[in-house]
């Protein structure tokens, strides 16, 4: 099981690290908070750490610590544009249910 | 489903924590509160998997109290301090509650609201309730792991000010923060509107155990407004028991259920609700009821039977729902859908009367026991911040319209009848006499022209006003009623800023029997009244020509001839017997408009004289 960035996510984070200079890659995770128990992070990478997964699509590296991974399995990562807001949307097979917010989810 | 943006390592923010919240169905039978988790309304079942919790509170010797089912099991022993149906008796007085004659317990006349003596001491309807708020609080904290940050409670949609406050203060004596009142209907509808993104006009049939409440809402793209509200609050299931129970009578040669003992009447009525519930599933029904002397006593009771003994009861939910649509202006064919609510609504002869009245298959997917109480959970999950707030806004409407009183004992009206709250009018008065330096406000609710057949909610003075002119003064008196339904009045001297303000308490009093009341005789009576309203406008124009009159004589009776003086007088005499001994409008008008032919003349020359004095002394060059 792997997480896949869409081609349009793929760019725009290429485009991210490009302008910050610095950093290998993206790295994804999910912290236990949030109204509906879990939310995803999305973080630059500068180190990796022994213990983290490493995906590469379109070019990209996705860094994932393993304890996210069980709940990010197949998930999809795609950039998108709402009315003036553009941002990173979770497709995520797992969760259950998402929060009005949208910020949390729950498996 | 919220846009991320990418952090710097270790400074993703933290998405804000979830807040505890909470929907409660207060009803008149059954409460029940329910939560939502995990993006799901569910309710939330006690330690036994029971979700409803009968709205029984008994009062044990020495402070102890029972809530609920086992409450309700000692009510055949212990009637006098088992309460059902509280909610009937929240802010009313002891003249309000019709029933009391048929009930058990010792009512006591308390100020504002009526009191019922139990072996525990004197309780008041809102002490019950929060008893039975506690227990669903406690239930709920117990399967939620820690405190309410705050609950949505519904009320039936007649409620008046007084009720709702009663309800509040409830809430407040459980330890509960209320976020917001919402109208049992309308919770209904939130329930089925969004989980289903329905579009269109509903009508909510909710049939509970002692109210009836019908309300036509309007949804589209998640915003509900209620159009109309109308209803019963003396109309329940527990009606359709008294009517089972006086028809066992009646078969058994009994002479009626206020007769009986408070313990056979307990019983009594359980076996009614027994068997009532009974006919939902199946064709007939057995009733016994064991008598004093140890015989039993047993009826069978077919569906048709029961039909026939409930009619009258459900032709009054649908006269009823006939006159909201009216309200709202609306016909049968304009209803997209109907949701049904309550416990009651599972009879087939109420399901069958709506599908009737409204020729369509009413929408029943939630269970009707848990519906409002799922709108009310998504209500406070949106209020508590756990849901973006903008998805959806939420309008009531206000019961009864708002005025202020005018000259002559009339009604201005500020905010008329089923206006969408929050909403904020205001209006310009002026003074009635000259060198008028208070004005006494007088805040009325009700539908009819004159103050007297109106409810006073209060009554404040705006002082300090300028003397000056009559009608020259500008007082701007401005209503405003928040969400919640609660009325501020405010009155503001234009010229000068000099501000009066009040904020309307309720005065536990003003029942919703009264509102329906209000409204039947503001229909009846429409015609005397608007002839009363011209009768009073003549009288306040008559008695503003005579203060003027007097004022001018005094002034400048040098212009006048003595016999000139006499026939005012004498004119100035018939209009004001017309206006003691009230006379008709026809007379009135008479004497005024001879009143004003002989003042015509004066008022010309006066005009003349100030004329005159105001050129004297000049010359000619000056005034070109």
């Amino acid at each position: 099981m792997s997480v896949s960035l869409t081609p349009a996510a793929a760019r725009h984070v290429e485009k991210s690290l490009t302008r910050r200079g610095s950093g290998i890659g993206l790295r994804l995770a999910v912290k236990t908070s949030g109204c509906n128990g879990f939310a995803y992070a999305l973080e630059f990478v500068d180190a990796v750490n022994a213990e983290d997964e490493c995906f590469e699509t379109h070019g990209v590296k996705v860094i994932v610590d393993p304890r996210s991974l069980g709940m990010l399995a197949g998930t999809e990562l795609d950039f998108v544009r709402e009315g003036l807001n553009e941002g990173f949307k979770f497709t995520n097979p797992n969760a259950t249910a998402n929060c009005g917010c949208g910020e949390s989810f729950a498996v | 489903m919220a846009l991320l943006q990418i952090a710097e390592p270790g400074q993703a923010a933290a998405p804000h924590q979830h807040r505890l919240a909470a929907g409660i169905d207060l009803g008149t039978t059954n409460s029940l509160i329910a939560t939502v988790q995990s993006a799901v309304a569910r309710a939330l079942p006690d330690p036994d998997g029971a979700l409803l919790l009968p709205s029984v509170v008994r009062y044990l010797p020495g402070n102890g109290i029972v809530v609920g089912r086992e409450a309700q099991q000692s009510q055949a022993e212990d009637p006098q301090n088992t309460i059902v149906s509280v909610k009937r008796f929240m802010g009313r007085s002891l003249a309000d509650v019709k029933q009391a004659a048929g009930l058990p317990y010792r009512f006591v006349d308390a100020p504002g609201m009526v009191g019922i003596s139990t072996v525990s001491g004197e309780r008041s309807p809102v002490q019950v309730s929060a008893e039975i708020l506690t227990a669903l609080r406690e239930r709920a904290e117990v399967s939620l792991g820690g405190p309410l940050a705050g609950v949505v409670i519904t009320v039936p949609a007649y409620f008046d000010d007084a009720q709702r406050q009663a309800t509040k203060d409830a809430a407040r004596l459980a330890g509960l923060t209320v976020l917001r009142l919402l109208n049992e209907p309308t919770a209904a509808a939130i329930a089925y509107g969004l989980d289903k993104a329905a579009q269109g006009t509903f009508a909510i049939y909710d049939l509970g155990g002692g109210t009836f409440d019908i309300s036509i809402l309007r949804l589209t793209k998640g915003v509900f407004e209620v159009l109309a509200t109308g209803g019963d609050s003396a109309l329940g299931g527990d009606d359709f028991d008294y009517c089972v129970a006086e028809w066992f009578c009646t078969q058994h040669g009994l002479a009626g259920l206020s007769a009986m003992p408070p313990g056979a009447q307990r019983s009594l009525l359980a076996a009614a609700r027994k068997a009532k519930e009974a006919l939902s599933g199946h064709e007939s029904a057995a009733l016994s009821l064991a008598g004093p002397d140890g015989a039993t006593r047993q009826a069978i009771l077919s569906r048709a039977k029961f039909a026939e003994l409930g009619a009258a009861l459900i032709a009054r939910t649908l006269s009823a729902t006939r006159r909201a649509l009216r309200d709202a202006q609306l016909g049968i064919e304009d209803i997209t859908g109907v949701v049904l609510v309550g416990g009651s609504t599972r009879m087939p002869i109420a399901r069958d009367a709506v599908r009737g009245f409204f020729e369509r298959d009413p929408l029943a997917d939630i269970d009707p026991d848990q519906v409002v109480a799922i709108g009310a959970a998504l209500q406070a999950n949106v209020l508590a911040g756990n849901s973006s707030a903008d998805e959806w806004l939420l309008l009531d409407v206000c019961p009864l319209s708002l005025g202020i009183e005018t000259m002559g004992g009339l009604v201005e009206k500020i905010i008329p009848r089923n206006s969408t709250l929050p909403i904020a009018r205001a209006q310009e008065f002026t003074t009635f006499r000259d060198g008028q330096t208070a004005m006494s406000l007088h805040v009325v609710q009700g539908e009819r022209e004159t103050v007297a057949n109106c409810r006073s909610l209060a009554r404040f003075e705006l002082r300090g006003i300028a003397p000056a002119v009559a009608g020259s003064v500008h007082i701007r008196v401005s209503f405003q009623i928040d969400a919640d339904g609660l009325l501020s009045v405010t009155a503001r001297e234009q010229a000068s800023g000099i501000e009066a303000h009040i904020e309307v308490k309720p005065t536990y009093g003003l029942a919703d029997t009264h509102i329906s009341a209000m409204l039947a005789d503001a229909i009846g009576a429409s015609k005397a009244d608007l002839l009363l309203r011209s009768l009073r406008e003549a009288q306040v124009d008559a008695r503003r020509m005579m203060d003027a009159t007097e004022t001018a004589l005094n002034q400048d009776a040098a212009l006048l001839t003595e016999p000139e003086i006499w026939a005012i007088h004498q004119a100035m005499f018939k209009v004001g017997d017309a206006l003691e001994t009230d006379a008709p409008l026809a007379e009135l008008r008479v004497a005024t408009a001879a009143l004003a032919g002989v003042t015509n003349d004066f008022a010309a020359r006066r005009m003349n004289a100030s004329i005159c004095k105001a050129l004297t002394g000049q010359s000619m060059d000056s005034l070109a």
